[in-house]
């Protein structure tokens, strides 16, 4: 099914990490191109990370609007950042290795998102609604405590979690990629190991059910993967609020199919083309004079206003 | 068949079911019927486990519910899901074909796409098949459930109020197509009724539910009767008979 659409999203992506790796390249190829395939392999990673977090965020809630953003998945990372800064202090903070920083920060969100979500999500069935506004509160309610204590901290510190809350393509940490790389592969192949039964679940839980499946535990088990993914690809790049939305959505509009199998990796390549077509612009024609996010932010706030004016969307 | 016993369950303070003892009878239709509010849609969901059982046992064809493996219950037991919960972006044939899902967990052998054409034959959905759920009216979506129903091959079949927002044209042939399953492919239906007068039309037994517990219980003949009216719906209403069924009259 819309086999030829997915080629066509391949070959498009194929294009574009070839045109990201050589246009414009002066000079020595031996510094190009380690130094473009880290960041396009950073691209892709998050491209992969947040298409297919927002996808399997929306296939449990059953609804096209909401993305992990929207409930504060962001904004729970940010928080604990920090609140590790402001307890540990930015000296404190520093010495602690990045990628035990990373894990720790990690294993922190996904028991967060677990304990909040996990309740959250029962009330689905009852109220998708309430669910709802529950979860953007409790997003406001994490931005505020951020910004309080954002308040309280040194100024100096404070320079550290700046840097930390704005997505970020042109400084990618190189040495989280690594470990990165492991945790979202490993995610994705579990998140493609589930695709039959992630189209059962988005029947709706009495309908999954009835066909045999546990909707509360696979409902628990997709939370985990959707933590990883969005800690992943927020220590990677910082939070980007819309491309998930974007993404999923135009994945919807050109591969309109129930099956995961179809939907998965037309999000992840669309995520990418996005993601490494903007960012070769920005590069090449915009002199880097606005930050990716800006771009991908604004788009992303006009496709999800006419999603909603437009009214089709449950 | 369904066997329940000493099932007990509440919800907040409230009891909803009270000691039900229950045997359903194998390949007939049973309709449950009762006032709003009488614990029938409880029952049929603790059947179907779309909520845990509390106190109490319940067996299908001696497979004990909330105990033996989901996807083996989901080749026995089957619930007609609601139509409002489906997407409506799917289309006749991807509903039916989920149907098999419980048999090949995502990868459709040939013999399970032969049953989904049986399914769509059998309920004369062959040119509807590429029509999105979206575009049919209720009766035809309602026909495509069943049809997926049917597809998931299981003996027992649970449905909760069917016909709520079908005209009385759908609503006929929908309980004649039941009627067709019961008596051609032995399937044991179990039924939650509003309409007592399609109850006692089509099935084969009825059982009444008041305030949590088991009222009279039996064939619609023996059961739909001025007292039981007057017992457990409160209503005065007479009673007709024609050919051997009885009728409320409204």
């Amino acid at each position: 099914m819309h086999a030829k659409r997915l080629a066509g999203l391949a070959a498009l992506t194929m294009l574009c990490s070839m045109l990201f790796m050589t246009l414009g390249a002066r000079g020595n190829w031996d510094f190009v191109l380690p130094y473009r395939g880290a960041k396009l392999l950073a691209l892709l990673l998050v491209a992969s990370a947040i298409a297919t977090s927002t996808l399997l965020f929306q296939t449990i809630t059953r609804n096209r609007i909401l993305t992990p953003s929207i409930m504060g998945f962001d904004a729970l990372y940010l928080l604990m950042l920090t609140a590790a800064v402001f307890l540990l202090g930015a000296g404190g903070y520093g010495q602690i290795p990045e990628p035990a920083q990373f894990l720790i920060t990690l294993a922190l969100l996904i028991a967060g998102a677990l304990t909040l979500y996990g309740t959250l999500l029962n009330q689905i069935r009852q109220d998708l609604m309430r669910m709802i506004l529950t979860g953007v509160i409790i997003g406001v309610l994490f931005r505020s405590l951020n910004a309080f204590m954002s308040r309280m901290i040194d100024p100096n510190e404070f320079s550290v979690i700046q840097i930390n809350s704005y997505a970020r393509f042109n400084r990618i940490e190189t040495d989280l990629l690594s470990i990165a790389l492991l945790l979202c592969g490993t995610t994705l192949i579990v998140a493609w190991r589930m695709r039959h039964r992630l189209d059962v679940l988005a029947l709706g839980h009495n309908a999954a059910i009835n066909l045999g499946e546990d909707p509360r535990r696979t409902q628990l088990q997709i939370l985990i993967l959707i933590s990883v993914l969005v800690a992943t690809s927020i220590a990677l790049v910082g939070p980007v609020a819309f491309l998930g939305l974007l993404v999923v959505n135009v994945a919807y509009l050109i591969t309109p199919s129930p099956r995961h199998a179809t939907l998965l990796p037309s999000a992840v390549l669309i995520g990418a083309i996005v993601l490494i077509g903007g960012q070769m612009i920005l590069e090449h024609s915009l002199g880097l004079s606005t930050p990716l996010a800006v771009v991908i932010d604004l788009a992303g706030g006009i496709v999800f206003l006419t999603l909603i004016l437009k009214g089709t969307v449950r | 068949m369904i066997a329940i016993s000493d099932l007990s369950h509440r919800i907040g303070a409230k009891t909803v079911l009270r000691d039900i003892d229950l045997r359903l009878p194998q390949g007939q239709i049973t309709a449950l019927i009762g006032p709003n509010g009488a614990g029938k849609s409880t029952l049929l969901s603790l059947i179907a486990r779309l909520i845990p059982i509390q106190t109490g046992r319940i067996e299908v064809d001696s497979l004990s519910v909330g105990q033996c493996a989901n996807d083996m219950l989901a080749r026995t037991l089957s619930i007609l899901p609601q139509s409002n919960e489906i997407s409506l972006r799917l289309s006749v044939r991807e509903l039916v074909a989920f149907g098999r899902y419980p048999y090949h967990k995502g990868r459709p052998r040939s013999e399970d796409d032969a049953m989904v054409e049986t399914a769509l034959r059998t309920f004369e959905l062959d040119d509807l098949a590429p029509r999105s759920l979206a575009t049919l009216s209720g009766g035809e979506r309602q026909r495509a459930l069943i049809a997926m129903t049917f597809a998931q091959d299981t003996s027992c079949i649970l449905l909760d109020e069917p016909l709520n927002n079908l005209d009385i044209a759908a609503s006929r042939s929908l309980m004649a197509l039941l009627r067709r399953l019961s008596s051609e492919h032995a399937r044991t239906i179990v039924i939650v009724l509003h309409d007592i007068n399609y109850a006692s039309g089509y099935a084969d037994h009825i059982v009444t539910l008041k305030d949590g517990r088991l009222g009279p219980s039996g064939h619609p003949a023996d059961v739909v009767k001025v007292d039981l009216l007057q017992g457990v719906f409160g209503t005065d209403a007479a009673v007709l008979i024609d050919r051997g069924r009885p009728i409320v009259k409204v």
